[in-house]
């Protein structure tokens, strides 16, 4: 049963991200990654994570990706790109190593983490009461860490009300 | 052996120690009926709606098919079925065809979540026992309960933004353009008059929130305060793209909005997905607010207590029924509003009134939680509203700026 799971969210999560790379229309590239998201939200379940599954939906495809999608409409870029052009020559060949890094980063983690993640899987928090002990720890031990991304956020926002501002008496006048 | 002990399930039924035939009975009787449930309760809104707006603009509404029309309804989703569906040249077809799946399917799933009856009082705790097996009378009770809700409703922009997008014409880019921005900037306020009901019912699960509102007191209508409330009703009503906020498919201005295109059944589908969202968050807002299937003593007594097992299913009825009558009278009465006044009702009013009246009862909520009593307790609500008194005045202030600086650049507005 959990295997079947796995492995249809594993399913969703590769064909959405291939999807996402190799659909010229950019708005079915963002249905892609809202395949993807959907997968790992699937994961969460199947790993009673529920709180984090849903926020995933909420938050990621609820919100991220309808934001994708009405720039995308806005600005009328639903067109498919050329892709011979290129602005800045360096751009590709970085991409490739960024690539390369990062998975190789991924596996390094999970291969380390074998060991480890296994002792805190046994002595695991039930699954009914996720949602009090990840407020517990992010409210007590990361709250650091949590204030200091709400201040990244208002600083985000404050910063684009500032640069979209128009100046009095400017080239308006 | 049960294949799913262990998990946490969404419905008790699935926790029993022995798996065989009945749970999966009960459980698939359940779907039937609240599949059955929402579509003849959609049919029924339809009805109702054009029945009641009739009666209001002085006209008989439809009276032909079936006793005082009620097979209308009927009639025109079987004529829709067997129009000839047209797809537009300039449309998408694959976004085109999935659209109307991803505006329906979330409709019926949030359905999925309401608890439709039970017996809630005197601390039980809504669990019936049908074939020799405990389960609850709502489909699902999953622990993130009400974020499920969110989580769908957060996918039903995508049914009406995409079915805009793929339609390859202007107007109902238009309309799906306005539909995305008011769903998204009243989630906000939506959310946050969630949250105070949440925090102060102790849970998520929408079985818990019922069961948290044993008597009319402690209905989260009067213990969050009556604002999220009302905050929840506006936001809700602009959510469902229902009179007065429906600009997304002001017929004056955009022929039809996002559904301008689309013909037949997938049309049918669009119109149903709204009317069964209409309901649906009816009940959600019940459940929130007015304590679902708890029964409302009128002297001491239930009057529904002669239904026996049914009673709570035919309060909430009743609640959800009073909400629709409402949004019918709205439809009817209000005049729509203008984009800017509903941009700035959203952000500019909703979301202050909802964040400032969540930080309140959190403040509130921790004095309660720490033992604090008497003159000291006072003192932190004296605290609060200066607190609140001042934040209003300062955002005052900075909406008089912005109006200063508008005037000032000659703007339309």
């Amino acid at each position: 049963m959990e295997l079947l799971v796995f492995v249809l969210a594993s399913a969703m999560v590769l064909a959405g991200a291939i999807g996402v790379v190799a659909y010229n229309n950019p708005v079915h590239a963002a249905l892609g990654l809202v395949l993807t998201l959907f997968g790992i939200a699937v994961h969460f379940v199947s790993m009673e994570a529920h709180f984090l599954a849903a926020v995933q939906v909420i938050v990621y495809a609820g919100a991220i990706v309808v934001l994708f999608l009405f720039v995308i409409m806005l600005l009328g870029v639903d067109r498919a790109e050329d892709l011979s052009v290129e602005p800045f020559q360096i751009q590709r060949p970085l991409a490739v190593i960024v690539g390369v890094a990062i998975s190789g980063l991924v596996i390094a983690a999970v291969v380390r983490g074998r060991s480890t993640l296994g002792e805190q899987l046994e002595s695991g928090v039930p699954g009914d009461d996720n949602i009090r002990e990840l407020a517990r720890s992010l409210f007590s031990d990361n709250v650091f860490a949590f204030e200091l991304t709400s201040v990244l956020l208002i600083v985000a926002v404050v910063g684009t009300v500032v640069l979209t501002r128009r100046q009095r008496g400017g080239a308006n006048k | 052996m049960n294949i799913l002990h262990g998990i946490p399930a969404a419905d008790p039924v699935l926790e029993a120690e022995s798996f065989w035939w009945q749970p999966l009975a009960v459980v698939g009787l359940k779907v039937l009926v609240v599949f059955v449930i929402g579509l003849v309760g959609t049919m029924f809104m339809v009805w109702f709606e054009r029945k009641i707006v009739a009666g209001m603009q002085n006209r008989v509404g439809p009276n032909k098919a079936g006793p005082f029309g009620l097979l209308q309804t009927l009639a025109d989703g079987t004529k829709l079925f067997f129009k000839e569906d047209l797809i537009p040249e300039k449309a998408d077809p694959f976004v085109f065809r999935i659209a109307p799946f991803l505006a329906f399917v979330p409709a019926f799933l949030i359905w999925a979540v309401i608890p439709l009856g039970g017996d809630f009082t005197n601390g039980h705790d809504g669990t019936v026992t049908w074939f020799g097996e405990v389960t609850r009378v709502q489909l699902a009770d999953p622990p993130i309960g009400v974020l499920l809700v969110l989580a769908m409703s957060s996918i039903a922009v995508y049914g009406v933004m995409l079915a805009g997008w793929s339609s390859g014409s202007k107007y109902p880019l238009l309309g799906s353009v306005r539909a995305s921005a008011q769903m998204i900037s009243y989630e906000a306020a939506l959310g946050l008059s969630l949250a105070a009901v949440l925090m102060t019912a102790g849970t998520l699960s929408t079985s818990g929130i019922v069961s948290a509102q044993s008597s009319i007191t402690n209905w989260h209508l009067l213990s969050t305060g009556i604002v999220p409330f009302v905050v929840f009703l506006i936001a809700m009503t602009a959510e469902l793209n229902r009179p007065p906020f429906d600009l997304v498919e002001a017929e004056q201005e955009l022929v039809g909005g996002f559904h301008t295109e689309y013909s037949s059944i997938r049309f049918a589908l669009f119109f149903l997905a709204e009317f069964m969202n209409v309901i649906s968050m009816s009940a959600l807002l019940v459940t929130l607010f007015l304590g679902g299937p708890q029964p409302l003593y009128l002297g001491g007594t239930d009057i529904f207590a002669v239904l026996g097992p049914f009673g709570g299913t035919a309060w909430l009825l009743l609640k959800v029924f009073a909400f629709l009558y409402m949004y019918v009278w709205f439809r009817a009465t209000l005049p729509r509003l203008r984009y800017d006044q509903l941009m700035n009702l959203g952000w500019k009013v909703l979301i202050p009134i909802s964040l400032g009246w969540f930080i309140l009862l959190a403040a509130l909520q921790v004095a309660r939680d720490s033992d604090v009593s008497g003159l000291r307790y006072s003192l932190i609500v004296a605290g609060c509203l200066v607190g609140i008194a001042l934040a209003y005045m300062l955002f005052q202030a900075a909406l008089n700026v912005a109006r200063r600086n508008r005037d000032a650049e000659g703007a339309a507005y």
